[in-house]
This record gives structure tokens, sequence and C-alpha cells, in this order.
């Protein structure tokens, strides 16, 4: 069987031009990473700010070429950088971004909004449009009423429903999550969770979810990779990595998630009892 | 006695569609040496109540209170510039967003400096003696040489520990912190809170932590308020609150945490609890 994604020794460097005051330099934002995916799983992507998550991220969604390596997507091998971009490719991977307050267009109705890639990629009827927008809104948990809003009338949780909504339009094959959830309160980040758990059921998707939370990373993916400066420290099932972290990183990282167990806490007032 | 005392605070905005209340009725108390979390989602008004506590809320904030006191002496009683003498000085606050928070146009030193000048009366280097005693507690290296620095010049985390300096900088009684790891990394996260402990063991300060992350009550907090729709909901100790929680409500919360999920589906907030039981239970 051929993986939905696969990727081999990606690697991505950003040429920073020098000045009159500076040297120019080349920032190794990616040093070599590999994984694959299969349909309907999930694989996590987990590290600090600047480990290179988000600009793995691009790459997947074919918004940046890599500086070297193969992705392959649905066995097909796809380099933008050579090749340029189809519609075709464009319709099988799509993006949600981390804050749904700045990733919809203030000035768009919500209807517009989720007909827009259509009208992009595709030559599907105006009439069409409306009728899959529709639907569309009605699986991610709005109303048909919410079609004539814009993005100001919704709370985040909303929004960030909107922003599913549209990236699954073209029913992409391969959707990828860029802290979908961190910026949500935690009832509301249950329920964009469990819409993504119902939507993966329901179109076989495969998600590549991007985050630091690791107790969400926990709950949602079957498996994990620990990025760190740009390398990929540790990769594998979801059980293997939590059990049994090989890295000293990702050991760091596990003990640096604070704990909400009855036991941790009590651990913790003795430890404050006896100081 | 306790430090700070919030009896029955209501906070009004008046906005073109009348006035909106933020925070209805919320009391609650810290002690000298004592970590109080307060927990809530947005808009649950736990921020709100305590910038009321600071007098930081603009003109259209209508507070009223039953008794709003820092150490025995009424806050809302006293002359503003009584007022601001405490503020700042013996009580201080840390915000959610480091970067945002400190002034981009000047150097970290001379934001420090500029607190002992006006709280302390200290002389040009006494105050510098100071900032750079402050940066080595908040664990800042190389500080004679970062208080030339501007904020950009600076990570997040290091931003933070400014943030925190400032804040200490005239050895408070009481340190507000609202949210002060929500925009930083895990392991960033375990070092500032590390470090907001560690200071207040030693200097014995009471410490009011403001948060939605479950998992930060549970490394920090002695005691716990749960606040919902400016309200508070449930009060108790920290153990007791996660071990036996009262409240439909704080049962919700702690069941849609994705480390407590049993199934392959979360537990949402509106299956668990009704809201209309939650709100009359509070006014009880």
């Amino acid at each position: 069987m051929t993986h939905v994604l696969e990727a081999r020794n990606l690697v991505r460097d950003y040429h920073i031009p020098g000045s009159l005051f500076r040297k120019a330099r080349t920032v190794h934002a990616l040093k070599g990473v590999s994984f694959t995916v299969d349909e309907g799983k999930t694989l996590a992507i987990v590290g600090e700010s600047g480990c290179g998550k988000s600009t793995l991220g691009r790459i997947i969604t074919l918004i940046d070429p890599a500086t070297a390596g193969e992705l392959l997507i649905e066995g097909r091998k796809v380099d933008i950088a050579s090749d340029g971009l189809t519609t075709e490719m464009r319709r099988k991977v799509q993006i949600v971004f981390q804050n749904p307050y700045g990733s919809l267009n203030p000035r768009q109705k919500i209807g517009d909004i989720l007909a827009e890639p259509l009208v992009i990629n595709t030559k599907v009827p105006a009439g069409e449009r409306r009728e899959r927008a529709m639907t569309m809104l009605k699986k991610v948990g709005l109303e048909e009423k919410h079609y004539n809003r814009y993005p100001h009338m919704f709370s985040g949780g909303q929004r960030q429903r909107i922003a599913i909504a549209r990236a699954l339009m073209l029913n992409p094959k391969l959707l990828v999550l860029d802290e979908p959830v961190s910026a949500l309160d935690l009832s509301v980040q249950a329920q964009v969770l469990n819409l993504l758990a119902d939507l993966q059921d329901e179109f076989k998707l495969t998600y590549v979810f991007i985050s630091h939370d690791l107790s969400v990373v926990r709950y949602i993916a079957d498996d994990v990779m620990v990025m760190y400066y740009g390398e990929a420290v540790e990769y594998g099932s979801r059980d293997e990595v939590f059990s049994n972290p090989q890295h000293s990183y990702t050991k760091t990282l596990f003990a640096a998630t604070p704990r909400a167990d009855v036991a941790s806490i009590k651990a913790r007032l003795a430890r404050k009892n006896a100081a | 006695m306790a430090l700070l005392e919030i009896e029955n605070l209501v906070v009004e905005f008046q906005t073109a569609t009348g006035p909106f209340r933020a925070v209805d009725g919320v009391s609650l108390s810290v002690h000298e040496g004592e970590v109080l979390a307060i927990v809530g989602e947005s808009g649950s008004g736990k921020s709100v109540s305590m910038l009321a506590a600071m007098g930081l809320l603009p003109w259209t904030a209508k507070v009223t209170a039953d008794r709003l006191a820092f150490n025995g002496r009424d806050l809302l009683k006293m002359p503003s510039a009584e007022r601001r003498k405490i503020v700042g000085k013996d009580i201080a606050m840390i915000f959610q967003e480091p970067i945002a928070s400190l002034n981009p146009c000047f150097t970290v030193g001379f934001q420090i400096e500029e607190v002992l000048r006006i709280h302390m009366g200290l002389d040009r280097a006494a105050r510098r003696r100071r900032a750079i005693e402050l940066f080595e507690a908040v664990g800042i290296p190389d500080p004679a040489e970062r208080l030339g620095h501007f904020p950009h010049q600076m990570s997040g985390g290091q931003c933070q520990r400014v943030m925190i300096a400032i804040a200490l900088a005239c050895n408070p009684k009481l340190l507000i912190a609202d949210e002060p790891t929500t925009a930083l990394d895990v392991t960033i996260q375990k070092q500032i809170l590390d470090l907001l402990m560690k200071l207040q063991q030693e200097y014995r300060m009471g410490l009011i932590m403001i948060t939605h992350n479950m998992g930060v009550v549970a490394e920090t907090a002695d005691r716990v308020v749960v606040q919902y729709k400016g309200r508070k909901i449930e009060e108790a100790d920290v153990l007791s609150l996660f071990e036996s929680p009262k409240s439909n409500y704080t049962r919700a919360l702690l069941a849609a945490l994705p480390e407590n999920a049993t199934g392959d589906r979360l537990p949402t907030i509106s299956e668990l609890f009704n809201e209309q039981q939650a709100l009359e239970g509070a006014a009880q």
C-alpha cells in the first residue's frame, strides 16, 4: 500500500541576504526529516517554537518548496519548485491555521469564504458552490443562518470550525493542522477535537497535527515525531514515544508538562511541606 | 488577617446596549505566603476582577464592592494618589504577553529603574545595583550587560523574566500573575513557574495565579477559585478540588482535559453541566 504522505530527508534552508552592517547567512530550518503517514491516521509533530515544525507544515501544504529531499503525496513525487503547483495537487492538501481571528478575511461573508476554494480550483457553477458550502457548514456544527454572516460575529471556536470547513471544501486527502486548538478555551478545545475525530472517521482523512501541547497529542495522535532545532529527534508510535522516550529532549519535554492528576498534586504538597 | 480581601465585587461596563456585568458578586481573600489560583474560561471575569482590585480598569467600568481591602486598608475609599503608592509597590502584577507589555522604545534597564525611582526614591547608583541584583534573582545571565538591551533583543521567556523582576522590584506583599506562561513553550513555562514558586517562598508573598490551564493550577496553587460568567462557582483547596470537585462545572472542566479522556471522544462541557443550574448554585 502506498502512503498518503511520505517525506524523504526533507531539508529547508532560508537565505537571509546581507546588508551594509550584516553578513548574509543561512538558517537551516529543517535538517533532513523523513516520515510516512497512512490513510486515516494522525501524525503529531511536537516541538518548541523555532524547531521547524511550522516550516515542515508549509512544505507539506505545498506553500514552500523544500531545498532538498523528496515529498511524495499518494506515492507521487511533488516538487513545486521546478514543476509548479497544479489545482489537482492543491485539492489534495489543505491547512488549518492556529489563530482563527487572523485566518479569516473580515470583509468576506462566511458563505463566500467557504466557496472561495471552489472558485479558485474548480469550475463548479455558483448554485452548486452555494449548496456545497451549506452542506459543509452543517457538517462542522454550524447552521444555515450563519451563511451570510461575517467572521467578527463568531466566537473563537466557531471561527475554527469555519476554518476547518473551508479546508474541507475541496475534499482533500490530507489536512495539515497547525496548532488548531491552542488559541481555544478548554471546553471549546474538546468540541473542536471531537469534530476533527468525527470528520476523520467520515472522510477517512489523514492528519498532520502540529502542536506543542503533549496532552492533546497523546489524545489525538497515532504516530508522534518530536523535533528539536530542525531535526527529528524522536519518531515512533504514540505508545512507544510516550512510554519509552529515548532522546534527552523528549524527556525534558515530558518532565516540563504540568500534570493535573491527584497523585502529582499530593507529591508536590508533600515536597512543599517538607521544605 | 488576609492580605487582600474582596467581598461581593461587582464590575459593570457601560455599553451601547446597556450595562454589561463582567464580574457579578465575587468574594475572595488571599493570605500572606499563600498561592491562590483563579481558574476560568475567557469571559469568566477572572482578569477583570483582579484589574478592578488594582484600580487599572478604564473609567467606563463601574466598580462596587462591600469590601475591597489590602492589608486592612480600604482601597475604594482612599484617594487615588494614595492608592497609586500601593499599586505597583505593594501589589504588583505580571501580564500575559511579556513582549507586548514591555515598552519597545526603552531599554529593559530603564524600565526596571523607573519603578525603583518612582516608588523607592533610590539614587542612580543604588538603582543600578538593585536592578542587577533583581536580574540575577530571576536568572537572567550577564545582568549588567542585559540592562542595556531593548525588549526586541530578548526572547519571550527572557522578557517574562524581566517582567517578573520589575514586579518584584519593590518587594511586593502581593503578586498577581495574569496568565504568566500562556504565551510560552512548555519547557520555558516550567522554568518560569519554578522561578515564581521559588520567589514566592523566599519572599513569603501572597500570589494570585490567574489561568485557564488546569495543569498550571495543579502545579502551583494552595487554594483554587473557579469562576464562570463573572460568578464564583467553587472555592476549595487544590487537592479536594481535583479529588472531589463539588460543582458540575468544575467536574466538566476536569473531564474535558485530554489527559483524562477515556473513550475516543472527549466529553464536552455542555453535555456535562447545565448552565442555569450552575449559576443558581453560585448565587446561593
